[in-house]
C-alpha cells in the first residue's frame, strides 16, 4: 500500500505494508542507512529519528502513523555536516565504533532544540534511552555542552 | 615437599591451558615485524598534488586503529596529517600482514613494522630526489611532504617525486632509520577519527549498511536450545507469505559435546530469504517448528551450580601451578580466609548485530564461481579460511571487504555469520544480506564462560600473605577448558605469594563460549583483586599497601624458566606498582573519607601487555543501590600514547563497559538462554556513568594496546568500594545476585 512520507524535506512515496516499522522503510526501501537497528524494542535508541520535533524510536513506529509528518534522519540534519551537534561531535571526536551515534545525535538534537543550554541532569534525562557499549557517554556529554555554545541564539 | 603426584601427571594439561590463554599474543609475536616483507607501495599512494592515501589494514571496531595505524606510517613518511586520506584495505594478509584485531595486539604488532613502512617510503622519495638532483641522498632532508637539499636550495614535493620513487627498489625494513620521538609531529597529538565526519552524517560504513543491486535479505530461526534440529515446520505456509523468496532448512553440522569449539560448525535452523528483512522477520513469527532439542536441553544454570559445588568440594582435576607447600603453609598460617566467588556467562551485545553480505558470481574469467563478501569481522582472515573449509571452496576464490565494525568486544573473532551468509548466497543465486536480530544475537552468542572460584589464603602474625590456593571451576571437558575459560598459570599472585596453588576443574558444556574483551581477565581480576581486598581487611591493613608489599616479593620462577629473559607478556611488578601509586595519588587515596554508605575501592591488573589501576568512589543507599560517584584510572601502555584523545576514550570505555558487565548475566533453563534483549542484559546508561579521569605513565617500553587492559580493574574497584561503604562483600556477580543493583 502506498504511503506518503516527508523525509528530510523531500516527499517520498513507498509501497509497503502499513505496519512496517519506519526503521525498515528508511533502511531497506529508501536506502537511508544512517538510522540503525539495535534491538527492535525501543530499548537502545540506535534507531532514533525526529518526527515533528520529537525524538522517536523508528523501530517501534509504524510507517502509516507518520505519513505526512516531517521526519528528520541523520542524513537530513544538515546538507553538509555543519549542524551544531554534528560540529560538536566532530570536534570532541565522540564516536568509538560509531554504530549508536546517529541515534545519540538525533536525541541530542531534540534535547537542544527544546533546551538550548541543558544541565547535566537534563542530559541524563534526555540521553539515558540511548545505549552505547563502547562507553562514549562522557564524550557525548562534553559534545552536548559544546554544541550548546554553537547553537544560534 | 608435598608435591602433588596428580600435578606431575598433568604437565601436558598445564602447558596447554597456559598457552591457550596467550595464543593470540604468541601468534602476533610470531609475526616479527620485519619478517612480514611489507612494502611501502602497498600502503602508501601519493598523488601528483601531494595528497597521500594510506591503507588502514585492520578492522575498525571503535578501538581507533583506522586512524592510529596510518598515523604511524604518516609520521615516519614525514607528511602533513591534513593531507592524508585513509582507505580501508580489503583482506589480503600476504600484502598487509595480519589483519585481525584482537587481544589488544594491533598497536604492539604494528608499532615497529608500520613506522618502518613509512620510513621506507620516505627513504624512497629521498632517493628519487637525490637521483634527480645528482646529489647524495644523505644530504637530503624531508619536511612535511617535501624533500630538501640545503646546499643547492633544491626542493621537490612528494607529489612531484612519487612516480619516480615508486619505481625504485624498496629498502629492507630493518635497515631504515626511524625518527627520534622528540621530532614526532603526528604521534602523540590527538587526531580526529578518520571516519568521524562520515559517522556524524550517517554514511553507510557498517556491515549492516551494505547494499547491492538485486540484494535479498535473510534471517535465520534457530532452535532455542543450542544445536537443536528441525523436525518439522510449516515451510509451505511460510513460503506463501508476502515478500518471501525462499525458505531453507539448515541441517547444521554441530555435534553437541562436553567441549564446544568457538566455531563448532553451522547451527541448524530455518533460513528465510525475502525481499526485505522485515518480511523475513514477519515470516519467522509465523513459523511453527517442532524441534529435536537434543542433549543440550538438560542443561540449566541451577544444575551447573550444583555441579560446581560438588567439584569445589572434590580434589581438583587439573593442577596448573603449585610451588612451596600450600597445605602446610595454610595449616600454619596465623589467619586463614576462605571464600567462593561466582561469575556468570555474559553475552557480547555489540550494538550492531551479526551480519554479512555475500554474493556469488558464476562464469568468472577462468571458470568457476567467485564469492565476494562484505564483513564486519575482527578476524576476517580466519573467517575467509572458515568459509572455504565449511563450503569446500578454494580460499583464492573468496574476496573479503572489511566494513566498519559496530562493536567487536571479541564476538567478531568468531565468524559463524560469514559461513551462514556464504551458504545462503550459494543457494539463492542473488546477493544476500544476512542479519541476526537482537534476540538471535543474545541467545546464540559465543558467551563469556561463567565460573566458580574456591579461594583460601593464609596470613602470618604480621598480616603478610603467606599462601594462596585458587581453584577455578569453569566449563569444558575435564582438563580441556571451554574457549575463553582458560586461566594462565601466571594469574596474580602466582609467583608472588610465597606458597601457591592454582587448580581447575570443568563442567561439561554444550554451548558456545568465546572471547569477551579481556577474556578471562574480565572475571579473574574481579575474583583476585576482590579477595585480595578481603585479605587486607582481615589483616587490618590498607589494601594498597598490602598489594604493594606483595608486588615487592621476590618472584618465584617457573621451573625450567629461571634463566628465560623477561618478555612483555610477563608481569613486571614495578609497572603495576607504579600505576597503583599514581592512581592512589590522583584519587587522594591516603586521605579518603570513611563514612557510612560511601567508600572508595582500589584495584590493579596486568593483562594484554598493559597495566591499569583504578579507584572507584561509590555511594550505596538503604536499598543497596550503588551509585559510582567518580573513577580514577592510571595506565602504563608504554612510551607513547599515540592518539591521546582516542586513548582517553578507550580508558572511559573500558571502565563503563566493565561496570556494565557487573549487572549482566546469561542463564539457562531447559537448555534455553533466558535473556533475549537489552531489558534482560542491560548496558550502562548515561545517567549511571560517573566522571572518569585517566592518567598515563609513559614508561620505557614499546607502546601496547588499549582495547582490553582498561577494563578488568573496575569490577573489583567497585566491589571493594561497596565493601568500604557497607562492610558487605560482593562475591557473586551480577550485582543483583548479591543483593545490590545500580542506582
Amino acid at each position: 500500500m502506498p504511503v506518503e512520507l516527508t523525509i528530510n524535506n523531500v516527499s517520498k512515496t513507498v509501497d509497503v505494508e502499513p505496519d512496517t516499522p519506519l526503521l525498515w522503510v528508511l533502511r531497506d526501501s529508501l536506502n537511508l542507512h544512517g538510522t540503525k537497528y539495535g534491538c527492535g524494542m525501543g530499548l537502545c535508541g540506535a534507531c532514533t529519528v525526529i518526527v515533528a520535533g520529537q525524538a522517536i524510536r523508528s523501530c517501534l513506529t509504524q510507517v502509516s502513523s507518520v505519513a505526512g509528518k516531517p521526519i528528520t534522519t541523520i542524513e537530513g540534519l544538515s546538507p553538509d555536516g555543519t549542524h551544531p551537534v554534528q560540529q560538536a561531535w566532530e570536534k570532541i571526536d565522540v564516536p568509538q565504533c560509531g554504530y549508536c551515534q546517529a541515534g545519540q545525535i538525533m536525541s541530542a538534537t531534540a534535547l537542544l532544540s527544546r533546551t538550548p543550554h541543558p544541565t547535566d541532569a537534563d542530559i541524563d534525562a534526555a540521553m539515558s534511552g540511548n545505549l552505547c557499549r563502547c562507553g562514549t557517554y562522557p564524550r557525548i556529554r562534553e559534545a552536548i555542552h559544546h554544541a550548546a555554545t554553537l547553537e544560534k541564539a | 615437599m608435598n608435591l602433588n603426584r596428580r600435578s606431575f601427571l598433568k604437565v601436558s594439561a598445564l602447558t596447554t591451558g597456559a598457552l591457550t590463554l596467550r595464543l593470540y599474543i604468541l601468534q602476533a609475536q610470531a609475526q616479527a615485524p620485519t619478517k612480514q616483507n611489507l612494502k611501502p607501495t602497498a600502503f602508501i599512494k601519493i598523488a601528483p598534488d601531494g595528497t597521500v592515501t594510506i591503507k588502514a589494514r585492520g578492522p575498525e571496531m571503535g578501538q581507533g586503529i583506522k586512524t592510529e595505524l596510518p598515523m604511524l606510517i604518516a609520521e615516519e613518511l614525514d607528511v602533513d596529517w591534513k593531507n592524508v586520506r585513509v582507505e580501508q584495505a580489503d583482506l589480503d594478509e600476504a600484502t598487509y600482514g595480519s589483519q585481525s584485531a584482537g587481544g589488544s595486539m594491533s598497536t604492539p604488532k604494528s608499532w615497529d613494522p608500520l613506522r618502518r613502512v613509512g620510513a621506507a617510503g620516505r627513504q624512497m622519495l629521498v632517493a628519487a630526489a637525490a637521483i634527480t638532483w645528482a646529489v647524495p641522498a644523505s644530504e637530503c632532508t624531508t619536511d612535511a611532504g617535501c624533500v630538501l637539499h640545503k646546499a643547492t636550495g633544491k626542493q621537490a614535493t612528494y607529489g612531484e617525486l612519487a612516480a619516480k620513487a615508486a619505481a625504485l627498489p624498496c629498502p629492507v625494513l630493518d635497515t631504515v632509520t626511524l625518527k627520534d620521538p622528540k621530532d614526532y609531529r603526528i604521534i602523540g597529538k590527538s587526531q580526529t577519527g578518520v571516519d568521524t565526519p562520515h559517522i556524524t552524517t550517517g554514511k553507510p560504513l557498517f556491515g549492516i549498511d551494505v547494499s547491492l543491486p538485486g540484494m535479498l535479505y535473510a534471517a535465520i530461526e534457530k532452535c532455542p536450545v543450542f544445536a537443536g534440529k528441525v523436525k518439522t515446520a510449516n515451510l509451505d505456509e511460510v513460503k506463501q507469505m508476502p515478500g518471501i523468496r525462499q525458505v531453507l532448512v539448515i541441517d547444521g553440522t554441530i555435534k553437541p559435546a562436553a567441549y564446544t569449539a568457538p566455531e563448532p560448525g553451522m547451527e541448524p535452523g530455518i533460513a528465510i530469504v525475502a525481499d526485505s528483512w522485515w518480511h523475513a522477520q514477519k515470516a519467522r513469527k509465523a513459523l511453527k517448528v517442532e524441534w529435536d532439542l537434543g542433549p543440550a536441553e538438560a542443561q540449566s544454570s541451577d544444575n551447573f551450580q550444583k555441579q560446581a559445588e560438588a567439584l569445589l568440594a572434590a580434589p581438583p582435576v587439573t593442577t596448573l601451578r603449585t610451588y612451596g607447600d600450600i597445605d602446610a603453609a595454610l595449616k600454619n598460617s596465623a589467619k586463614v580466609v576462605q571464600a567462593t566467588y561466582i561469575f556468570p556467562f555474559l553475552a557480547h551485545a555489540t550494538l550492531e548485530p551479526m551480519n554479512t553480505t555475500a554474493q556469488w558470481t558464476s562464469g568468472a574469467p577462468g571458470g568457476g564461481s567467485k564469492l565476494e563478501m562484505w564483513v564486519p569481522s575482527q578476524n576476517p582472515g580466519a573467517g575467509s579460511a572458515l568459509v572455504a573449509r565449511s563450503l569446500g571452496i578454494p580460499e583464492k576464490d573468496i574476496t573479503v571487504h572489511l566494513t566498519r565494525v559496530g562493536g567487536g568486544f571479541g564476538r567478531r573473532l568468531m565468524n559463524d555469520y560469514m559461513v551462514e551468509a556464504a551458504w545462503l548466497a550459494q543457494r539463492v543465486q542473488a546477493p544476500v544480506k544476512l542479519l541476526w536480530s537482537r534476540e538471535d544475537d543474545t541467545t546464540h552468542d559465543a558467551y563469556r564462560a561463567g565460573g566458580f572460584v574456591g579461594l583460601k589464603a593464609g596470613l602470618d602474625e604480621q598480616g603478610k600473605l603467606v599462601a594462596w590456593r585458587h581453584h577455578l571451576v569453569t566449563y569444558g571437558d575435564g582438563g580441556k577448558l571451554a574457549p575463553g575459560a582458560n586461566i594462565g598459570s601466571d594469574e596474580f599472585p602466582s609467583g608472588l605469594a610465597p606458597h601457591y596453588a592454582l587448580y581447575t576443574s570443568a563442567i561439561p558444556l554444550m554451548l558456545r563460549t568465546g572471547y569477551l574483551r579481556a577474556p578471562g581477565n574480565n572475571a579473574y581480576a574481579f575474583v583476585g583483586q576482590s579477595f585480595l581486598d578481603e585479605l587486607a581487611a582481615a589483616a587490618g591493613r590498607d589494601p594498597l599497601e598490602f598489594q604493594l608489599e606483595i608486588l615487592s616479593n621476590k618472584m618465584v620462577p617457573v621451573p625450567g624458566e629461571e634463566n628465560t629473559p623477561k618478555s612483555p607478556r610477563d608481569l613486571n611488578p614495578e609497572r603495576l606498582k607504579a600505576v597503583l601509586q599514581l592512581v592512589a595519588e590522583k584519587s587522594n587515596w591516603a586521605n579518603r573519607k570513611r563514612e557510612a554508605g560511601r567508600g572508595m575501592g582500589i584495584a590493579g591488573y596486568f593483562c594484554h601487555l598493559g597495566y591499569f589501576a583504578e579507584v572507584a568512589d561509590v555511594t550505596v543507599d538503604k536499598d543497596n543501590k550503588v551509585k559510582v560517584n567518580h573513577v580514577w584510572a592510571a595506565g602504563d601502555v608504554g612510551s607513547e600514547i599515540i592518539n591521546p584523545r582516542a586513548a582517553e576514550s578507550m580508558g572511559f570505555g573500558g571502565v563503563i563497559d566493565g561496570m556494565g558487565e557487573m549487572a549482566q548475566e546469561i542463564t539457562l533453563a531447559g537448555g534455553k538462554v533466558q535473556q533475549t534483549n537489552f531489558h534482560q542484559h542491560p548496558l550502562m546508561r548515561m545517567k549511571q556513568v560517573p566522571p572518569i579521569e585517566v592518567f598515563w605513565i609513559k614508561s620505557n617500553f614499546a607502546p601496547t594496546g588499549l582495547g582490553e587492559p582498561t577494563l578488568p580493574p573496575i569490577l573489583p574497584a567497585v566491589v571493594n568500594a561497596v565493601f568500604a561503604a557497607t562492610g558487605k562483600r560482593i562475591r557473586t556477580l551480577p550485582l543483583q545476585k548479591s543483593g545490590f543493583s545500580w542506582a
